[in-house]
């Protein structure tokens, strides 16, 4: 694996960094997790996606990831340079902050002082400066989430992958992350895909919504949201936010019936 | 502009490792041993067969005594010179085992099975083969030691490169981390609060190793075992007594000293193990 380049790729600005073609998956006890799914990540564009439990969202994500390679159908991811976020923060227990978000950058041998400034960086923009030396037990769960974020940030993702990544945390670290996360999309400019299971939080963050339905999971619904990047907090509380948060929740639990 | 959450560093208290709650307990059970003690050798023996079990303060005046003194401390350096190669090489190995067999799943089903029988195998009736084969000295003691103290080294140290967590192992594999990178950066960590289990363990059996060899070769240069071998046959009770208690004191120093360590090692990150 070459290591990744400093320059941005030339590409078009609104190139396709993920694509899926009719992907299906099924695992090896014989459950098909997806089936015929056809996605596409554009850069500048933060796409959600939200299902029922068990409908195949996490094996999406694993798919784009390279953890699993579909069944059937295609897959093309179109950077080097992609960040995960998984629901779990999966930080190192006996590295410190510091340690654990320049793992990724040592595992691709990078030279020590670029992983420090890197590593510098990334902790400034989660805002975790003042808190290298601590290790992940004396974090609390969004900070962890935040290192876990910082971790990925070190390697100039152009596409990033989330998967419920605040699912286990109280609603206002949630709200509160939500916008940490909005600031980092518009300030670093990567393309998301981010697995959830809360409406509003899909509705929040994304420029467009995705729809899935109970398992077999199939993409039963797409929601354009029309509103401008950085988003307004207040957003939130207007009766066209509900409006769509309405019109998602529908497709949802329509899907979940088909 | 935002901070992070207030109160999320939750501090790191270790209980109060040397307050009187933590020393008052065993304490006063040492207290009710040497009072049960003293009253069995003075009161429940009869004074003709005091020998059975001398006072306390007889046993330790043993060390002190030029006739046995000397001779204990260079038993107690033997069987500690033995006792030690023994454990280190029996980390070394198990380590590098357990390390091997993590490789792959059929590697782990060829090798598992020795590593079972070696705690299986009565080592006590391969004693006298050992002495046999390797003479009675320094070396066969060692591997005595070693055949007793390998198991909880293998066993644990899988345990522990099993225990790493499917998330990391794909967080490494994500970035292309190979094998080697995966072992000193994820897996070995990962498995050194179970190493330390196994070293405490091993340890504790490591001086039990080397006093059994000993017993058994009774030639070479003498350790605790020969010397308490010894006194039992010359019915010298006080430095009997006084043996049997150095080699207990050894083992417990040895164990805390793992114990000890392990605190130093990886107390920061995972607590008491
Ligand atoms: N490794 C696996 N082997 C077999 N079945 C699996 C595996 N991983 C997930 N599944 C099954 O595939 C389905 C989809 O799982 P997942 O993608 O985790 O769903 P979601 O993230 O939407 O809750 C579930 O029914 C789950 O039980
Ligand atoms: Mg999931």
């Amino acid at each position: 694996m070459p290591k990744p380049s400093t320059v941005t790729p030339e590409v078009e600005p609104h190139a396709a960094l993920l694509d899926f073609k009719g992907v299906q998956l099924t695992y090896p006890g014989g459950t098909v997790a997806l089936s015929g799914v056809d996605l596409t990540v554009r850069r500048g564009e933060f796409v959600s996606v939200v299902g029922p439990s068990g409908c195949g969202k996490s094996t999406l994500l694993r798919i784009a990831s390279g953890l699993e390679t579909a069944t059937e159908g295609e897959m093309k991811v179109a950077t080097d340079h992609v960040g995960y976020v998984f629901q779990d923060a999966t930080l190192l227990p006996w590295r410190d902050v510091q340690g654990n978000v320049e793992l990724l950058a040592e595992l691709r041998e990078h030279g020590k002082a670029d992983r420090k400034a890197a590593a510098k960086e990334a902790i400034d923009l989660v805002n975790l400066t003042g808190f290298e030396k601590h290790l992940p037990r004396q974090l609390s769960g969004g900070m962890r989430m935040r290192v876990s974020l910082a971790r990925s940030l070190t390697m100039d993702p152009e596409l990033f992958l989330f998967d419920e990544p605040f699912g286990a945390l109280d609603e206002i670290t949630r709200e509160y992350l939500n916008d940490e996360l909005l600031r980092l999309f518009v300030e670093k400019n990567f393309a998301g895909l981010f697995i959830t299971h809360s409406v509003s939080e899909a509705v929040y963050l994304s420029t467009k919504v995705v729809v899935m339905s109970g398992r077999p999971g199939r993409i039963v619904g797409e929601f354009d949201v029309p509103w401008p990047m950085p988003r307004d907090p207040e957003i939130r509380y207007t009766a066209e936010y509900a409006a769509l948060v309405g019109e998602v929740s529908h497709a949802l639990r329509e899907g979940i019936d088909a | 502009m935002s901070a992070p959450e207030p109160n999320a560093a939750a501090s790191l208290r270790l209980p109060m490792r040397f307050g009187v709650k933590y020393w008052a307990p065993p304490l006063a059970v040492a207290v009710l041993i040497i009072g049960l003690w003293y009253f069995v050798s003075y009161i429940f023996l009869d004074p003709s067969r005091s020998y059975l079990l001398p006072p306390p303060h007889e046993v330790l005046a043993a060390y002190w005594d030029p006739a046995f003194g000397p001779d204990m401390f260079v038993a107690l350096w033997n069987t500690a010179r033995v006792a030690l190669t023994g454990l280190l090489i029996a980390i070394a190995l198990g380590v590098s085992w357990a390390i091997t067999m993590n490789q792959a799943t059929w590697v782990e089903r060829s090798l598992y099975p020795y590593a079972v029988i070696l705690q299986t195998i009565p080592i006590l009736a391969l004693v006298p083969l050992i002495g046999f084969w390797f003479g009675f000295d320094f070396t066969a003691r060692v591997i005595v030691t070693i055949l007793i103290a390998l198991f909880p080294m293998v066993s644990n140290t899988l345990f522990g490169l099993k225990s790493v967590e499917k998330g990391h192992m794909e967080l490494f594999a994500l970035q292309h981390a190979g094998a080697w990178v995966m072992l000193r950066k994820l897996q070995l960590p990962a498995a050194l609060p179970a190493m330390f289990t196994g070293m405490r363990i091993s340890a504790g059996l490591a001086v039990v190793g080397a006093i059994v060899g000993d017993f058994f070769f009774q030639r070479g240069t003498p350790g605790v075992g020969a010397l308490i071998a010894k006194f039992q046959a010359r019915l010298n009770a006080e430095p009997l007594f006084a043996s049997i208690l150095l080699a207990s004191v050894f083992g417990i120093v040895v164990f805390w000293f793992f114990g000890w360590l392990a605190k130093r090692v990886i107390g920061r990150w995972h607590g008491p193990i």
